[in-house]
């Protein structure tokens, strides 16, 4: 149940993504977003998709890993799209009464926001996961110190959090291996995990959490030792080997990003 | 390179670990420590970079007394040292990032923290490994991770507390033949905490722990011939020098100080051969 538990979902192609600054990235993801959820013609919707395809393509990802991220917003997605189409007021286009005492109608106005609704969505799940498809957590985790370090002065505790995240992916494949020996350790004596109702199951995990617990406060223990032991005294004067730099590349991509979004605004305006 | 002064320590219950403990680490040494579990050895190594300082009495590392705050980092820097656990002792999720943690603490300068991390993964002969993930490596790897992780702080001595107590035998020839190879080469002072003689044999110097305190403190072959003494400690000794005596003890005239297979092997083999012809 355990064995295929993988750290984030990033796939090295060595692309020109892969190659930006993730700061960057995550700005201009967000930037993206900003533009997704402002436009509103059909114009610019056909732009933004033309881009978001493009982007695609640049990943060198294959599309189905950019789409896999849509399965679990599926059911979202699909009453999103279906209330928005059945339920916005306005023009009529088609009516009918399937069993009667129902009306259902779909109107103009549904049609569009609900296609509007499901790219946005559908959009918004592709481009999130290209970020994590070509960005290392690593150099995420790296990203989001060095992003957050201005609010340091507001006591965000930017080098901690940071800290926590890369010692939590770390220790996800140990834990997750840790578990599953438990849990074999359990069935061999007779536990069973698989059987019975919702609450049957959650009650038979207890024998399975409390031990793991006891370890993961153990390994804490011995982690924190061990970083003492090589001087870790928290962010003060520490200094990163993989010094992330903003390349020419990265201008580029800010320089493109600025002026599509130009574009698209006046796309949007038609 | 290591002094400890009537070292003593106890526990926050009362229990004393180490009693007024006298011991000094000359520089470029290789020390076993050999005791049984409780006996306090790794309440020790811990004293050696200030993980815990001293209840009584005094330590001193390169000169510098562990209680001295304003000195930590450097004691740490100068005294690395290697845990038990391979698991619990890594940060990253990338081998060269966890080998750059030491130096990057140190606010070294990334240039040289690459240098630094170039060479300590080529020591360890795990440069090919370097964009790997710890998990998917084996426990002597593991270890040998955790060996350049303390290299990479350029550090005058090395303790390991057990390195190689959880690692399969191949694993533990690996760590082992590392560990050697730092000390010979690279001058490096090791302190090797272990329970396995075979281990102890290898080294330059042999310190026996019971109690809190150091029972026996001399080379591994005076140590180990005094098999009826280490048997009293609860302690074993090296297979070889168990077979040397039961041969002595069968009337058989053989010398006290071989510790190692290669030496059992030059001794014996002609002696095999005399009888073979006779």
């Amino acid at each position: 149940m355990l064995d295929h538990v993988t750290i984030g979902q990033y796939i090295p192609t060595g692309s020109v993504l892969h190659r930006m600054d993730a700061r960057v990235k995550i700005i201009l993801l967000f930037v993206y977003l900003v533009l997704l959820f402002t436009i509103s013609q059909p114009a610019a919707y056909l732009l933004i998709s033309a881009a978001t395809v493009g982007l695609v393509f640049l990943s060198k990802v294959s599309p189905r890993f950019v789409l896999r991220g849509l399965k679990p917003m599926l059911l979202i997605l699909l009453i999103t799209t279906l209330f928005n189409l059945f339920l916005t007021p306005g023009e009529a286009i088609w009516e009918f009464s399937p069993f009667g005492a129902w009306n259902i109608t779909i109107t103009r106005e549904g049609i569009r926001i609900a296609v509007m609704m499901f790219l946005r969505l559908l959009f918004l799940v592709m481009i999130s996961s290209l970020l994590t498809l070509t960005t290392s957590p690593m150099m995420l985790t790296d990203a989001i110190e060095r992003l957050l370090r201005p609010l340091e002065c507001i006591r965000v505790p930017a080098h901690e959090i940071a800290m926590m995240m890369t010692i939590a992916i770390r220790f996800i494949p140990t834990l997750a291996e840790e578990a599953d020996k438990i849990m074999k350790a359990q069935t061999a004596r007779g536990a069973d995990f698989e059987s019975g109702n919702l609450i049957k199951r959650t009650k038979a995990m207890i024998p399975l959490l409390v031990p793991l617990f006891v370890s993961a406060f153990r390994r804490a223990d011995e982690l924190a030792t061990a970083m003492d032991a090589r001087c870790y005294h928290g962010g003060k004067n520490r200094t990163r080997m993989k010094e992330s730099k903003v390349t020419r590349l990265d201008v580029i991509a800010i320089v493109c990003v600025v002026l599509f979004a130009g574009i698209l605004f006046l796309c949007n305006q038609i | 390179m290591i002094k400890t002064e009537n070292l003593t320590y106890s526990y926050e219950n009362g229990t004393e670990v180490l009693h007024h403990l006298n011991l000094e680490i000359k520089k470029g040494s290789f020390t076993a420590v050999l005791g049984h579990n409780g006996c306090g050895k790794s309440t020790l190594a811990k004293h050696f970079n200030a993980i815990l300082l001293p209840c009584g009495g005094c330590v001193y590392v390169a000169g510098m007394d562990t209680k001295d705050e304003d000195k930590l980092l450097e004691i740490r820097k100068a005294a690395g040292m290697v845990f038990q656990n391979p698991d619990n002792q890594i940060v990253s999720a990338i081998v060269e990032d966890e080998v750059a943690f030491a130096p990057e603490n140190l606010g070294v300068e990334p240039k040289e923290i690459r240098r630094r991390v170039d060479k300590a993964l080529e020591t360890v002969k795990m440069q090919e490994f370097r964009y790997a993930s710890p998990s998917s490596l084996s426990g002597g790897q593991k270890q040998r991770i955790a060996i350049a992780s303390v290299l990479s702080m350029n550090p005058e001595c090395i303790v390991l507390d057990e390195p190689t107590a959880m690692l399969d035998p191949s694993g533990r020839a690996e760590v082992l033949s590392t560990i050697k190879m730092l000390n010979r080469e690279r001058h490096i002072t090791v302190i090797l905490i272990t329970h396995y003689m075979d281990e102890a044999a290898q080294a330059d110097r042999v310190v026996v722990m019971q109690k809190g305190t150091v029972v026996e403190d001399d080379t591994p072959e005076q140590v180990f011939s005094r098999v009826e003494e280490m048997r009293a400690l609860g302690l074993d000794v090296p297979q070889v020098t168990e077979l040397f005596y039961h041969l002595k003890n069968a009337g058989i005239r053989v010398p006290e100080n071989i510790i190692t297979v290669e030496e059992a092997t030059r001794f014996l083999l002609p002696l095999l051969k005399d009888d073979e012809q006779a």
